[in-house]
């Protein structure tokens, strides 16, 4: 599947449910799916941090692909990261870069989780990109 | 005594909903709501008479002034301070605690000094004084908490020294809703000749101020958590420190005379009141105490009371919730966690069902580094919340509870 295909699988999903306690409960149960990170990259290296909720990251990088594994200490924190990571998990660095994540914008996660929010949704995302520019800029 | 319903009436913002649900608002300890009248007030000003004050010789100018000082008597009142020049406005309780430390630092201090606080602080009576102790050469003394988060007064007393210059304190803990006993902090200091500043945000809005009973050097609070607007605070201090203590900024009406080789300063409060003040602000402060006068101090704080033993009395029912702050003093703020479930989505979930809390550290991390814990979910309560809106709340927890399980 094409990222953007991903975007649009998750915009599908999430517009089954008018009530925000539904996707909550959707962002608990994703959060729940989301692939355990091995507890040694539970270190303050990997910790990105929001004001309110820890979430580490840690990227592998395989010299085609990057892949992302990551947790946090807040459940629903937990199911925006594992939106992120279906959609920019074992992808290209190029890739990563030039995505436009409109998703968050479509399911409403800006509005309702927005940065003032502390859980640090943007900073997830920039986190991401940094690493796949730095992983792009060591290829060239 | 208005009834409940009369009362919340007067509070527009309570009647609105959030996510189609009626707004439980517990958040009282971050910002108050304002009474229809605060509103009126500060419309007023700018509908009617504004023009900035101390400056002008027309009539608007006078009309602001004039309603400006009044609201300064209007504070001299409510706390019982003995003069208006001892009735300084700033721009909150920490632009307040900047100012002091800046100039109490600039007067005072030396190195090796000593400054007290408590492990109660908020950050912004932890953070002046940590930049004017690292100016200055000083060092901060911590009294200790016990594990209901109440200060250990022995503790204090073995920290007073020929070193202490200054003792700064909380009347009550936001993060924990401890009432400090400030009567005992104030007297042990003055009986080694240290001053005190109180600091009264949490304090002010729960029952009555006497800064003279209370004797202490200094008190501060701000407006916006007493009912009135944002943007505008209080700066108690007794008379012969104001006299001693340096201005904390320099500018436009704090001034006598300027020229390029030396200034001269303002008679008090103006020397420590520099460019234009928040004056609608501190006219919308004037009518929230006003508000405050005509349902009672004691109605307040008897309801509050209630509110406070009915909440602690639901949500300690609640299987897994723990409660952090148990004394038995305390104003109307419960600070709790539930077992296994992170602050953050408690949080959340309880936003969307309409409740409004605060999560996290409150502003307090050395409060929370005490118990080991990153944060709690704080609900502070006030004299217009009801029973059924502590229902609400623990109904909520218990919906929290089923979606993380």
């Amino acid at each position: 599947m094409t990222i953007n295909e991903v975007q649009n699988n998750i915009i599908d999903e999430f517009s089954l449910f008018d009530d925000w306690m539904d996707k909550y409960n959707l962002l608990i149960d994703l959060g729940k799916e989301l692939p355990v990170i091995d507890p040694k990259y539970k270190i303050k290296d990997f910790l990105i941090e929001g004001c309110q909720s820890k979430v580490w990251l840690h990227p592998v990088y395989d010299d085609k692909l990057i892949t992302f594994t990551a947790d946090s200490d807040a459940i629903i924190t937990r199911g925006i990261v594992a939106l992120l990571i279906k959609v920019l998990s074992n992808r290209s660095p190029e890739e990563i870069i030039s995505t436009d994540l409109y998703f968050i914008d479509k399911i409403g996660l800006r509005q309702n989780l927005s940065p003032t929010r502390s859980n640090g949704l943007l900073s997830m995302v920039r986190q991401m990109k940094l690493y796949a520019m730095a992983y792009n800029a060591k290829n060239k | 005594m208005k009834n409940i319903a009369e009362i919340r009436a007067d509070f527009p913002i309570l009647s609105r909903k959030v996510y189609g649900k009626p707004l439980v608002y517990f958040d009282n300890g971050a910002t108050t709501q304002k009474p229809q009248c605060v509103l009126d007030a500060v419309d007023e000003v700018y509908e009617s008479y504004n023009g900035n004050i101390h400056r002008g010789v027309h009539f608007l100018s006078d009309m602001s002034s004039e309603a400006y000082e009044k609201a300064r008597e209007k504070v001299r009142s409510f706390i019982n301070a003995d003069k208006r020049e001892e009735i300084v406005f700033t721009s909150g309780t920490t632009g307040s605690i900047n100012g002091i430390a800046f100039s109490f630092g600039e007067r005072y201090i030396k190195p090796g000094d000593e400054i007290i606080l408590s492990h109660l602080e908020h950050h912004a009576n932890i953070v002046p004084w940590q930049m004017m102790c690292e100016r200055k050469g000083a060092v901060l003394r911590v009294i200790p908490i016990n594990d209901k988060g109440e200060i250990i007064l022995d503790e204090y007393y073995k920290l007073l020294s020929s070193k202490t210059k200054l003792v700064s304190v909380t009347q009550a803990s936001n993060a924990l809703g401890t009432i400090l006993p400030v009567k005992e902090i104030i007297a042990a200091a003055h009986s080694v000749n240290v001053p005190v500043l109180i600091d009264g945000a949490q304090g002010i809005q729960h029952g009555i101020v006497d800064v003279k009973a209370m004797d202490t050097d200094f008190y501060v609070f701000s407006g916006h958590k007493i009912y009135g607007p944002a943007g505008i605070g209080v700066l108690y201090g007794k008379e012969k420190w104001f006299s001693e203590l340096p201005p904390f900024q320099g500018g436009g009406d704090m001034v006598d005379k300027v020229t390029f080789e030396k200034t001269t300063y303002n008679e008090l409060p103006f020397k420590f009141e520099a460019g234009t003040m928040n004056y609608p602000a501190a006219i919308g402060l004037a009518r929230a105490l006003d508000y405050v006068l005509s349902i009672g101090r004691e109605n307040i704080a008897s309801r509050e009371k209630e509110l406070l033993s009915y909440a602690t009395g639901r949500l300690s029912a609640i299987k897994g919730l723990k409660i952090y702050g148990t004394s038995d003093r305390k104003i109307s703020t419960i600070s709790f966690h539930i077992k296994d479930i992170h602050q953050y989505d408690t949080g959340m979930i309880l936003d969307k069902i309409g409740i409004a809390v605060r999560t996290g550290t409150h502003c307090a991390q050395p409060v929370m580094d005490r118990y080991g814990i990153d944060g709690t979910v704080r609900a502070s309560l006030c004299f217009y919340n009801t029973k059924e809106e502590i229902d609400t709340l623990a109904d909520g927890i218990e919906k929290v509870k089923s979606m993380f399980a």
